[in-house]
């Protein structure tokens, strides 16, 4: 049986893991490779690393820190953020990344989803769907493109069905509304996407407890990302599967 | 000098994890499209991302193919063959059935069921069977992404098998030729050691 994996993510803007990441015995808490290595060792199921950089020269710094996680990490590796085509995939892949991760310009060219996984594979075509609940509609949620800043009319569990049908691999879905809140995933949002996509779903967004977790599995996730839940929580990776074990949820051990 | 792994080149493979797992572990690697070093190295890897025909193809446009069969046919040449690659080793794949694999195992690749998500991406366990004449690797967790299967195990290779989709065969052996369905690149401590064993023992 598949088990449920837990996935860290970092935001690494030039280089540098961003977002107040408190580490004990570590060097160096802003270094990507100090932290990949630190999380694998604690038992992480796969990384994601989204380059948040706001400039073109920020960027290009992204493709070192992908190759030099890439040496020392024996776990599959997710680069997102910024992917404008598929020569930057292509890039991502040659410089180590496993699975490369588009948003914003797969609304604009939905084709690039199907050049992705024609060219590399459905595994490792992964389509970020960003989703904002639509306070005028029940049980409807917008997509939102360029890191959140705009609305796409477009309902984000088709999208990802849309998504399927073009040959991806894996949809990472995070809650825009509870990004950040600390009061859980969205599950009737998870509902909705599992509905309209028979694709592996990372839940995303709003995590700020192991009960939070296990909801987000037994609504149909197969993987939860977090970030703050290990950067502010100072839980390991390693204390959460724990815990998920307890509660039921089979995971690697 | 420690052997220098060759790993077939068949353009359609991501092989980067791959070659940094080889580094991690001190083991030399060159990528070579030359039938006289497939067929006669120490250590050879025919890896695997992709889709089968487009690498049955790249196969044959290289003209490795006799090359590669004629060194599978020698089980005591050490060989790993990694996801695509296993399902290489068979006649076909229902993932594109107009082409033909290396015919070195008499079996057609399936797809699995609608009744499970495909492609299969994720840890899943693996387990020797208890017929195995030799033991290559403990059980453990490895990282799966693919969306076929080899359904039932050859006659003459030992076997493992993985719980998904009613089951299927996640990794074949024989003497020093290897196949894994799964990424022992990306399958953490248990993945590597079972690298280091292929290539320190063959």
């Amino acid at each position: 049986m598949l088990k449920s994996r837990i996935i860290p993510c970092l935001d690494v803007n030039d280089g540098r893991v961003v977002k107040g990441v408190k580490f004990q015995n570590l060097r160096d808490a802003g270094s990507p490779v100090e932290l990949a290595a630190h999380y694998e060792a604690q038992g992480a199921d796969e990384l994601v690393v989204l380059d948040v950089s706001a400039t073109r020269q920020a960027r290009l710094a992204m493709l070192e820190t992908v190759e030099d996680v890439r040496k020392q990490l024996s776990i599959p590796l997710t680069v997102g953020g910024g992917v404008g085509s598929i020569e930057d995939a292509g890039r991502l892949l040659t410089a180590g990344a496993d699975k490369v991760s588009i948003n914003s310009a797969a609304v604009r060219n939905p084709d690039l989803i199907n050049e992705m996984a024609d060219r590399f594979g459905a595994q490792c075509t992964v389509v970020a769907v960003d989703a904002k609940r639509d306070t005028a509609q029940e049980n409807f949620w917008q997509v939102m493109t360029r890191s959140g800043t705009q609305g796409e009319t477009l309902d984000a569990a088709w999208w990802a069905g849309e998504a399927q049908q073009r040959g991806a691999g894996e949809i990472l879905l995070t809650s825009f509304d509870r990004d950040g809140t600390r009061s859980g995933y969205d599950l009737e949002l998870m509902d909705a996407v599992v509905a309209a996509c028979s694709l592996p779903v990372i839940a995303s967004g709003g995590a700020d407890s192991v009960q939070h977790m296990v909801e987000a599995f037994e609504h149909g996730a197969h993987a939860v990302l977090a970030a703050s839940i290990f950067h502010d929580k100072n839980m390991t990776v390693a204390d959460v599967k724990r815990d998920l074990a307890k509660l039921g949820v089979e995971v690697r051990t | 000098m420690p052997p220098e792994i060759q790993i077939i080149n068949t353009g359609v493979a991501n092989i980067r994890s791959l070659q940094a797992a080889f580094d991690r572990i001190g083991a030399a690697w060159k990528l070579t499209e030359d039938a006289s070093a497939i067929e006669s190295a120490s250590h050879v890897v025919l890896p695997g991302v992709g889709a089968f025909g487009a690498a049955a193809d790249a196969i044959d446009q290289l003209q490795l193919r006799n090359a590669i069969c004629a060194r599978l046919n020698e089980p005591e040449k050490a060989t790993l063959c990694i996801c695509l690659g296993l399902q290489l080793l068979c006649n076909a794949s229902e993932e594109n059935s107009d082409r033909k694999g290396l015919g070195i195992i008499d079996a057609t690749i399936e797809r699995f069921s609608p009744n499970v998500p495909v492609p299969q991406l994720g840890w899943n366990a693996v387990v020797p069977h208890e017929s195995c004449s030799e033991q290559k690797f403990e059980a453990g967790e490895a990282y799966f992404a693919n969306s076929f299967r080899m359904g039932s195990p050859p006659a003459g290779w030992d076997y493992a098998t993985t719980d998904y989709d009613g089951g299927f065969v996640s990794s074949v052996w024989r003497g020093k030729t290897l196949a894994c369905q799964f990424h022992p690149e990306l399958s953490g401590k248990w993945g590597q050691a079972l690298l280091k064993g292929w290539y320190e023992n063959a």
